[in-house]
């Protein structure tokens, strides 16, 4: 397989060698082209300009900034309670996941943790909202390589988790759920038998989008040995997730640090591919679709009881200080760096989000590559523009 | 396919040991230029460096302590906000504020400072290495040579706190217009929705069914 692969890579790096020569011969004239705001492969409003000789990129430009809200200042204007609303809408299709390293960065400033109880749901939550993030993903995947099924199927069993993730929130999008010191509310009866269920369903889905796309020839020859992005490269632009381990990087931050969250009670697999081209990226994040199951099925099993609410004041002041904390989010590393001046809000914070790092890589990578296979580098590479402006 | 996943690196959390190593190493090569580090017990360390060793502290980060991994840079203004949260009664005069600038951990000289944050991802821990920035001269050295993906966080920075980076191959806006004049992450920078009209929070002082305690300073609870 892998041999197959290096021979694809080489062909296309010698076919991009040929044209750039044919280009130069024939004296070819540029022509800018710009994809996007409004694009399909966009998620959002990113604007890519290309310049092109013939079918080949010779650079390229992404222009963000159509859906800048400015959250870093408004995080200033607001107590600590309030911020969770607004870092909600960073990544929207996995909204819980934005919370939990905001409010975990603020009570390690204040030297309090969750109960255990209130510690597994968020880590379900967790990993629900990077299943209702990935799977879109996966299905739009396809669109994006000129296959419309895969679409209608993502959207029909994320609903089935949007439902899961209502239920025990109250908000299919925009939980806001996650409080300092614990949770607003505990899971709802049946719930855990439902989401056994879904889960059972959302393996499902991975088999077929596994055998329907990944399978498909067409598919594998739009993606492999295209946009090849090597792991020295990844490490220094900060490309994170399943981005950074599709080139081979062993590194994910469920694994890899220790936070008051249940990921140290569960047995998961980080998965990591060699080959760091397009289709890696959209293998990786099948499996690691496919491992949330695991691991949200592992953590149904043993929710501790006890409360889900640790004691802390009525109004929340949070003591003088700086903290990290990153988390790896379905888009990749997502961190807050909060100032407290002991005040009720925060002083500044400083959003790491990860399409940001994963989307500035973006002019190194096209360099060179063919029109078509740029839809097929942005997809694979996934972004989500609340991600990148914030 | 099952063995392309099959490398597993045992968990080994960084101890103080590690990060005290970190500080020596960057003391040993930056000598005098390193002002002051934090190590904070099973948390964290940071740094502050000599601003006219930044990127010296980047290639010493990179080289020779393998955090090559990027994470991000940014800037921090330490001036209270003259504006307070934005919950002024605008019909009143404005309250007197604390003015003092107080930097955080590691110190700091000026009003401005850039910190950042990289990753040793195979001995599994990170750094946040701070360096001040002039008053008269906001300009730093550029990240770019040591890590590439500085490039779009630099830009970011030069717009949102109009610091300079010298070296950067390109330092247009990223979010804002060409022409916007001001830098809206700068503390004395208005938050203009919180001064065209006021907050509706200020008023929102009713207490909950079944509870007596009146909040604090008239601030809405939650």
């Amino acid at each position: 397989m892998t041999d197959i692969a290096d021979r694809q890579k080489l062909s296309y790096i010698a076919a991009q060698a040929a044209d750039a020569r044919l280009n130069v011969e024939l004296e070819t004239e540029g022509m800018t082209l710009n994809i996007g705001p409004q694009h399909p492969a966009t998620h959002g409003t990113l604007r890519i300009i290309v310049r092109l000789d013939g079918e080949q990129v010779i650079w390229a430009e992404p222009s963000a900034g159509y859906m800048h809200r400015g959250y870093e200042k408004l995080t200033e204007v607001r107590t600590f309670p309030q911020v969770t609303a607004l870092v909600n809408r960073i990544d929207w299709l996995g909204s819980f996941a934005n919370e939990v390293p905001f409010i975990l960065a603020a009570e390690k400033l204040m030297d309090i943790e969750a109960p255990p109880r209130a510690q597994w749901i968020r880590t379900i939550l967790f990993e629900l909202s990077r299943i209702a993030n990935v799977s879109l993903f996966l299905g739009d995947l396809g669109v994006q390589l000129g296959a419309i099924t895969p679409v209608f199927m993502a959207f029909r069993d994320r609903e089935h988790v949007l439902n899961l993730i209502e239920g025990a929130t109250g908000g299919r999008f925009h939980p806001n759920f996650d409080r300092i010191g614990g949770l607003k509310d505990d899971l709802p009866a049946g719930w855990i038998a439902e989401t056994k269920q879904v889960m059972k369903k959302l393996r499902n889905f991975c088999d077929e989008i596994e055998n329907l796309l990944f399978g498909n020839e067409i598919f594998q020859s739009r993606l492999r040995g295209i946009g090849v992005i090597p792991a020295e490269v990844a490490k220094q632009y900060g490309l994170s997730g399943a981005n950074l381990r599709a080139s081979g990087v062993d590194w994910d931050l469920r694994r890899d640090q220790k936070l008051p969250l249940a990921y140290d009670k569960v047995d998961f697999k980080v998965w990591t591919h060699p080959d760091g081209d397009s289709f890696a990226r959209c293998w990786i994040r099948l499996q690691e679709t496919r491992e949330a199951t695991l691991i949200v099925d592992q953590l149904l099993d043993g929710i501790p009881a006890g409360p889900i609410m640790a004691k802390v004041p009525r109004i929340i002041k949070v003591p003088e200080g700086e903290a990290w904390v990153s988390t790896e989010n379905p888009l990749g590393e997502m961190g807050y760096y909060v100032v407290s001046k002991g005040e009720l809000g925060p002083f500044r914070v400083k959003i790491r989000s990860a399409s940001f790092n994963n989307i500035s890589i973006v002019p190194w990578v096209l360099r060179g590559v063919y029109v078509p296979d740029v839809i097929s580098i942005l997809a694979s590479l996934y972004f989500i523009l609340g991600d990148i402006d914030r | 396919v099952a063995q392309l996943s099959d490398i597993d690196t045992p968990l080994a959390l960084p101890g103080d040991a590690l990060r005290e190593g970190v500080v020596h190493t960057l003391r040993d090569a930056l000598g005098d230029a390193l002002i002051d580090s934090l190590i904070k017990p099973n948390d964290d360390v940071w740094v502050r460096v000599r601003t006219d060793a930044w990127r010296q502290a980047g290639q010493v980060l990179r080289d020779q302590l393998g955090c090559d991994y990027f994470c991000f840079i940014s800037a921090i203004d330490w001036m209270p906000s003259p504006y307070g949260r934005g919950e002024d009664d605008p019909t009143q005069p404005a309250p007197e504020r604390d003015t003092e600038i107080r930097q955080g951990y590691t110190g700091g000289d000026t009003r401005m400072q850039v910190f950042a944050r990289v990753t040793n991802i195979s001995q599994h821990f990170g750094v946040t290495i701070k360096a001040d920035v002039s008053d008269d001269v906001p300009a730093v050295d550029s990240w770019v040579p040591v890590y590439a993906g500085a490039n779009w966080h630099e830009r970011e920075c030069h717009e949102m706190f109009g610091i300079g980076f010298h070296g950067h191959p390109d330092l247009r806006n990223m979010y804002l217009p060409t022409d916007f004049e001001g830098h809206p992450l700068r503390k004395d920078f208005p938050l203009l929705a919180r001064l065209v009209k006021p907050w509706p929070g200020i008023v929102d002082v009713e207490p909950l069914p079944g509870d007596d305690s009146t909040t604090q300073d008239g601030e809405a609870s939650e």
